[in-house]
């Protein structure tokens, strides 16, 4: 059975049409991953998906429901964990999740006793009486995805879920995300981290500018592009220089602004030998050489001519975690 | 469950929620308590004598004069703190929680006034109980604190939906904050703090036609000479108006609000 049904979905706000039309289609069971930079639609898709917002063209289908007009049969049958982990920071964890298990419709006792299973499941059972201002960051994800799951929704939202997280944090909710997914939940995943969606996803459709512009299996993606490039860093100005160099042995790909040559070559670490001789030949002293096999982000490139990572240090690194408070 | 039992519980839930969320905000629980008990005070301490003015209504005391006055500030920045709360959950974008939910919309509304009636019932208790404490009379007996509770508790109802509305339409909590000034305005050109009929104009005659003088004066009926009929017709219809007017704002700003995301 398909789980979201997407048809010509638009939204525009005044004269900015921030989703132009798009068409995608997910199937229960499956984790989808929504990937693009900042500013690409993908919130604004999922707010409408989750009838947050009206979409003000095309159609959509949640769990088997028009979210239109069949919206609070869609609100039953998700859980929504939204970007900014919309949670009170004066109301403790157990209180935020007894309250969505009361909006959820759940009797008080179940509520309860879910609202102790879920504290338990996503690792803060010691935490769930303190205040939710004093979480970390990783604390307040977990938290916020437990809320999403009082119900044990059939289709599960979640907006860029690591966002802003450690790397240990951002393993911890992978490995929950897939504990789901392998339980039967249907994930739609919205994310700008590359690795995000290659490690998760079943499906990634790839969003820019609010068109899908790419969207398969992660293997099928980097099949289409093909072969493999190799990435050099040179001296501080010589960039200009080396990429005249090696044009002829290969086809340069756009740059990423750190001082770094990205040339695609056919025969991979085959053409390391030759490449490195053009630049020894041209005086051009090589600071290090990697050969890097396809990513999404070469898709990215391949589908719209810029990176999805690393041209303004967006979504390469994740920001540091702040200190859980005591 | 019913429908309507499940919205009541909902609306319950959301009720309780934002009287915690009050009571563990400061900036949102002094202006409802300390602010008025101050005013209070130093009104009843420095201008006790104006009720041997010629025309002063007779009562026991200033004090007993003055509490229908300090529980509508009360009540009406209880109002108000209720739309700052509910402006910083849009802000930080917990209404989308709730939005998210298989609830009624109209109840994210209504539970974030039965808070705000909470606190208007608390306002109204905590200066029964100073009026008390302090010697003032209560000459409706028991009847006539309970109508004065009732009263302010459902005016709280009233205020807070224009609140609620002014929130939904801005989404901004500095907006709504920068209300309070608006509304000590709305209350010095009523009678809360002086009798209408030693008023000089134009303010006479705003506070003739200030809805919030028929409350006030319906307020304070019961505790400075015994309930009457008209004082309090006119209290209610006043209150039924406002809410009214506020439910139909806080309908709209949410449409809106929903349209627009």
């Amino acid at each position: 059975m398909t789980a979201i049904v997407v048809e010509g979905l638009e939204r525009s706000f005044g004269e900015v049409l921030a989703v132009q039309g798009i068409d995608l289609r997910v199937e229960e069971g499956e984790i989808y991953g929504f990937l693009g930079p900042n500013g690409a639609g993908k919130t604004t898709t999922v707010r409408m998906l989750t009838t947050l917002l009206l979409p003000t063209g095309g159609r959509a289908g949640v769990a088997g429901f028009d979210v239109v007009a069949e919206a609070r049969q869609v609100r039953a049958s998700i859980g929504v964990a939204l970007q900014e982990a919309a949670l009170d920071p004066l109301m403790t964890g157990r209180e935020l999740i007894r309250l969505q298990a009361t909006l959820q419709g759940l009797p008080t006792a179940a509520g309860r006793k879910r609202a102790d299973e879920l504290l338990d499941r996503v690792d803060l059972s010691y935490a769930a009486d303190r205040r939710v201002g004093g979480y970390s960051g990783g604390m307040k994800r977990r938290l916020d995805l437990a809320a999403a799951l009082v119900h044990e929704p059939r289709v599960l939202f979640l907006d860029e879920p690591t966002t802003g997280l450690d790397p240990v944090s951002r393993k911890t909710i992978w490995e929950e995300v897939q504990a789901l997914n392998d339980d039967g939940t249907t994930v739609f995943l919205t994310t700008q981290y590359l690795e995000e969606a290659d490690q998760l996803a079943d499906n990634v459709g790839i969003i820019d500018r609010g068109l899908i512009v790419a969207e398969g299996t992660p293997e099928e993606l980097k099949g289409e592009v093909g072969n493999p490039h190799i990435e050099l860093t040179v001296g501080e100005g010589a960039v200009p220089e080396a990429e005249r160099v090696v044009a002829e042995l290969g086809k340069l790909r756009p740059r990423k602004g750190d001082g770094r040559v990205l040339l695609e070559v056919e025969n991979g670490a085959g053409d390391i030998p030759r490449v490195v001789r053009a630049l020894d030949e041209a005086g051009i002293a090589v600071e290090s050489l990697e050969l890097v096999r396809p990513t999404l982000d070469d898709v990215f490139v391949e589908k719209t001519g810029h990176h999805l990572e690393g041209e303004d240090g967006s979504g390469t690194e994740p920001a540091e975690e702040e200190p859980a408070a005591t | 469950m019913s429908e309507l039992a499940t919205g009541a519980r909902v609306v319950g839930a959301l009720g309780a929620r934002s009287i915690r969320q009050t009571f563990r905000r400061p900036q949102l629980i002094s202006p409802i308590v300390v602010f008025p008990t101050l005013l209070l005070a130093i009104q009843t301490g420095g201008a006790g004598a104006g009720i041997a003015l010629p025309g002063f209504p007779p009562v026991q005391s200033f004090l007993q004069f003055m509490l229908a006055g300090s529980m509508m500030q009360s009540m009406m920045l209880a109002g108000n703190s209720g739309g700052i709360a509910f402006a910083v959950d849009i802000e930080m974008g917990f209404t989308d929680r709730l939005f998210a939910s298989p609830i009624p919309r109209f109840a994210i509304v209504l539970g974030r006034l039965a808070g705000t009636a909470a606190l208007g019932l608390f306002a109204s208790l905590w200066f029964l109980a100073i009026g008390l404490i302090f010697g003032a009379h209560i000459e409706g007996g028991v009847p006539g604190a309970l109508l004065a509770i009732a009263l302010i508790t459902t005016s709280a109802i009233a205020v807070g939906g224009i609140g609620a509305a002014i929130a939904l339409r801005t989404g901004s909590a500095s907006v709504v904050q920068g209300l309070f000034p608006l509304v000590l305005v709305v209350l010095f050109l009523s009678s809360a703090f002086f009798p209408q009929e030693l008023m000089v104009e134009p303010a006479k005659t705003i506070a003739e036609y200030n809805p919030f003088s028929f409350i006030v004066e319906g307020v304070r009926e019961p505790i400075i000479s015994g309930i009457e009929a008209k004082q309090t017709l006119e209290a209610v219809a006043a209150i039924a108006g406002i809410i009214l007017l506020g439910l139909w704002l806080s309908a709209s700003a949410l449409r809106h609000r929903l349209r627009t995301g």
